[in-house]
């Protein structure tokens, strides 16, 4: 541990891995020296002062980008801190992780995006990447000043936690963002349709008695958002698609060579509505955990890459707050320290297509993608993910890093565990655990 | 864990024609001169009501000191609820004061059985939300049971419930508890008043089946609904499912009419009730403390528990 957390160029040796990143896969170890790949190659030799990482049996790769996480300060520090919840990621092999903009105050200027910064940097598990609100204070009225965020490096805009509803306003946003470099992220959700609702409408809310969650109600504004990027050549990213209509509609506005991409969570590839047959608020989660045929078809959509990455949707809730009754308890869960597990222990996918949907594609969508999701080559920044693809495990709520416990997946088997961590040239996670 | 009566599906058919059974043992309890017995003397039990309901809470209060248990009542407008207080802690807190019985009545679908996951003591649900009315369908089966003489089922028992089953634990609870016991149960309302997916026969056209039923019930249309589109108008509700004299001259003369209450007269039902022959919306309220009585015992009896009079023990 000496040699830790002091960023002195001593370097690192990750031996007997396979090296799997967006050129392909093969053997070899890996010399980390001040924050870049300085050496690939077989039977690389341990020199002096180098902290050495047994890679056998393990995967070497990019780290992981998370497009969706929420790390809830400023303003929700009981349920998750930037440090609490950068711990969680790198835990989870994420070196960058997009920050929700759904703070208290929001985060749609200059100063909060700053502050958000800065406690990440404090933090130095992983990189966090502000999203700005596409409008002021989330309000749905007036549009956030892009530019002004755009030029401190903010890359992508989203109302997440609702979706913006006005269809002008939408239309302006999506042409006042043309040029900026920067991508509309929106949460699908006609406001109308789900007053009140707390599960996805079907067999099981009828049988309950609570309000339901129409599938219809995504797929409208999925709709709306692909035909407005029709008309604007704005760029829009999809948040959280969880039915197979929504799926569908992305894939034919792909097919039709239209500038947008989407991703999907761990739980809507795992998890459906039958879980709440107990009135368990921990299954309440927005979009809503879906039949079995929706689960199938996002999955196949990850297959056949119409969806591109699997991002968390980390909402950590205090336990209060998740004890209440269903239609009181906020909807969220805990995504990062699980992700990589549920993804391949519920993906029918090469193990390459997997990795590509957790690192190079959404550092991509990010605007991150000079420095993760790189390839594993000398030169290249290392920010790298050590992980076992074939360890079983179950989670432990209790041990998770994250400050709460509103984790879905207790009893699930999970399949591939993240080892090590390595972010900014920095041993993060080691053995498992954090090191800071 | 102590029992519960969380929903009907859970007492199991058989379950249901237990307290039924034990139910004509309470009511003949309740005809004496002195109706009450000793069988639960020492037990406590905690009416925690986190929704208005005068009745209810009325006839469990009843039930309880006629078999001579010691009540207590929480109501939502007297307590630290109000002060910020958890529903978990607020349990927590009576149950340490020494509880055998929370009676939970709560305005979210799925709190009882939180409640119950939180104490070792009985939890019987109240009613909660739009989900489950257990004791209700349980009165509502005792009931047509005593009406019609069916002591052995419901085989065969043509029961019409009209109105707005989306958002009635009642037609939830009733519709399931009747049709465990037999009973063919069909649902009467607007695509609107129904949930999303149902497993009952359905129709719009109360018009076509009233003279072909043993029971209609009616369920209250509440005034409150009509911001969300659900029907144009009450006018036009009573028009389409209400029991107007025309209608009421259709059904057979055995038949039954039952409402869970409060009636909402002039809407869900134009005539008076005391003018109908059929009409066992009284019996409803009679019969309620008597299978409340029944389930407190079922859940809370023990081997000390003797159902003879006060005086006989005492």
């Amino acid at each position: 541990m000496s040699n830790l957390n002091t960023g002195d160029t001593s370097g690192i040796l990750i031996t007997g891995g396979r090296l799997l990143d967006e050129t392909g896969e093969r053997s070899g170890d890996v010399r980390v020296i001040d924050g870049r790949i300085a050496e690939v190659g077989d039977g690389l030799a341990a020199q002096n002062d180098d902290e050495v990482i047994d890679a056998s049996a393990c995967v070497v790769s990019p780290g992981f980008v998370d497009l969706h996480t929420h790390l809830r300060e400023p303003g929700k520090e009981e349920a998750e801190t930037i440090e609490t919840g950068s711990r969680a990621a790198a835990l989870g092999g994420f070196t960058a992780v997009v920050a929700m903009p759904n703070t208290d105050p929001t985060q749609d200027c200059v100063e909060v995006v700053d502050f958000v910064r800065q406690q990440a940097a404090r933090a130095g598990l992983c990189e966090v990447l502000p999203a700005a609100a596409i409008t002021v204070g989330r309000n749905g009225t007036q549009l956030a000043p892009f530019a002004e965020l755009a030029a401190i490096g903010v890359r992508i805009f989203t109302d997440d936690g609702s979706g913006v509803q006005d269809p002008l306003l939408m239309r302006r946003a999506f042409e006042y963002s043309l040029g900026l470099g920067i991508t509309l992220a929106q949460h699908c959700e006609v406001a109308r349709l789900t007053e009140g609702a707390v599960m996805h409408e079907g067999e099981c809310c009828s049988r309950l008695g609570v309000p339901g969650w129409p599938s219809l109600a995504e797929e409208l504004m999925v709709h709306r958002d692909i035909e407005l990027v029709r008309l604007t050549g704005a760029r829009a990213h999809f948040l959280h698609l969880s039915t197979a209509g929504s799926v569908e509609l992305v894939r034919r506005a792909k097919a039709d060579g239209l500038p947008v991409t989407a991703e999907a969570t761990p739980h809507h590839i795992s998890l459906n509505d039958e879980l709440l047959a107990g009135y368990d608020a921990t299954f309440k989660v927005n979009p809503p955990l879906r039949t079995r045929a929706d689960v199938d078809a996002v999955r196949a959509g990850l297959a056949d890459g119409t969806i591109d990455a699997i991002a968390t949707d980390h909402a950590p809730h205090a336990r209060e707050t998740k004890e209440q009754p269903l239609d009181q308890a906020p909807p969220g869960m805990l995504g990062l320290e699980t992700s990589l597990g549920v993804s391949i222990a519920h993906l029918d996918m090469p193990l390459a297509d997997i990795v590509a949907a957790l690192s190079w594609k959404p550092a991509a969508i990010a605007g991150v993608a000079d420095r993760h999701g790189r390839p594993i080559q000398v030169g290249e920044p290392a920010n790298l993910t050590v992980f076992d693809p074939d360890h079983e495990w179950e989670v432990v709520p209790a041990r998770l890093a994250s400050k709460s416990r509103n984790t879905p997946f207790v009893g699930t088997p999970l399949r591939g565990k993240v080892r090590h961590t390595i972010f900014d040239g920095t041993v993060v996670v080691r053995d498992g655990g954090a090191t800071r | 864990m102590t029992a519960s009566l969380l929903t009907v599906e859970d007492l199991g058919t058989s379950g249901i024609q237990r307290i039924l059974d034990l139910a004509d043992h309470m009511a003949e309890v309740n005809r004496r001169p002195n109706p009450k017995v000793p069988a639960l003397r020492g037990k406590t039990v905690c009416n925690v009501f986190f929704e208005d309901s005068t009745r209810t809470r009325l006839s469990f209060e009843t039930a309880a000191k006629r078999l001579s248990a010691d009540t207590m009542t929480f109501a939502v407008g007297q307590s630290s609820v109000n002060k910020g207080e958890s529903l978990r802690d607020t349990i927590e807190t009576i149950a340490a004061m020494g509880v055998d019985a929370f009676v939970v009545r709560h305005g979210s679908s799925g709190a009882p059985l939180l409640v119950d996951g939180w104490t070792t003591a009985s939890v019987i649900n109240a009613g909660d939300g739009w989900h489950a009315h257990p004791t209700q369908a349980l009165l509502d089966a005792y009931t047509i049971r005593v009406a019609l003489n069916r002591t052995a089922g419901f085989d065969g028992l043509r029961v019409a419930i009209v109105g707005d089953i989306k958002h009635s634990r009642v037609a939830r609870s009733t519709a399931t508890a009747l049709t465990m016991l037999g009973a063919d149960v069909t649902l009467v309302a607007p695509r609107t008043l129904l949930p999303p997916v149902i497993d009952l026969p359905s129709t719009e056209a109360l018009d076509d089946l009233i003279g072909d039923i043993d029971v209609l019930y009616l369920l209250r249309m509440q005034q409150e609904r009509m911001g969300e589109a659900l029907v144009p108008s009450l006018r036009e509700y009573t028009m389409r499912f209400g029991l107007t004299a025309d209608r009421a001259a259709r059904l057979a003369p055995h038949a039954l009419v039952m409402h869970p209450g409060p009636m909402n007269r002039g809407v869900e039902i134009t005539v008076d009730p005391a003018e109908l022959p059929g009409a066992v919306i009284t019996q409803q309220v009679t019969n309620g403390i008597a299978v409340r009585m029944a389930v407190l015992f079922d859940l809370l009896g023990g081997e000390r528990s003797s159902m003879s009079d006060e005086k006989a023990t005492t």
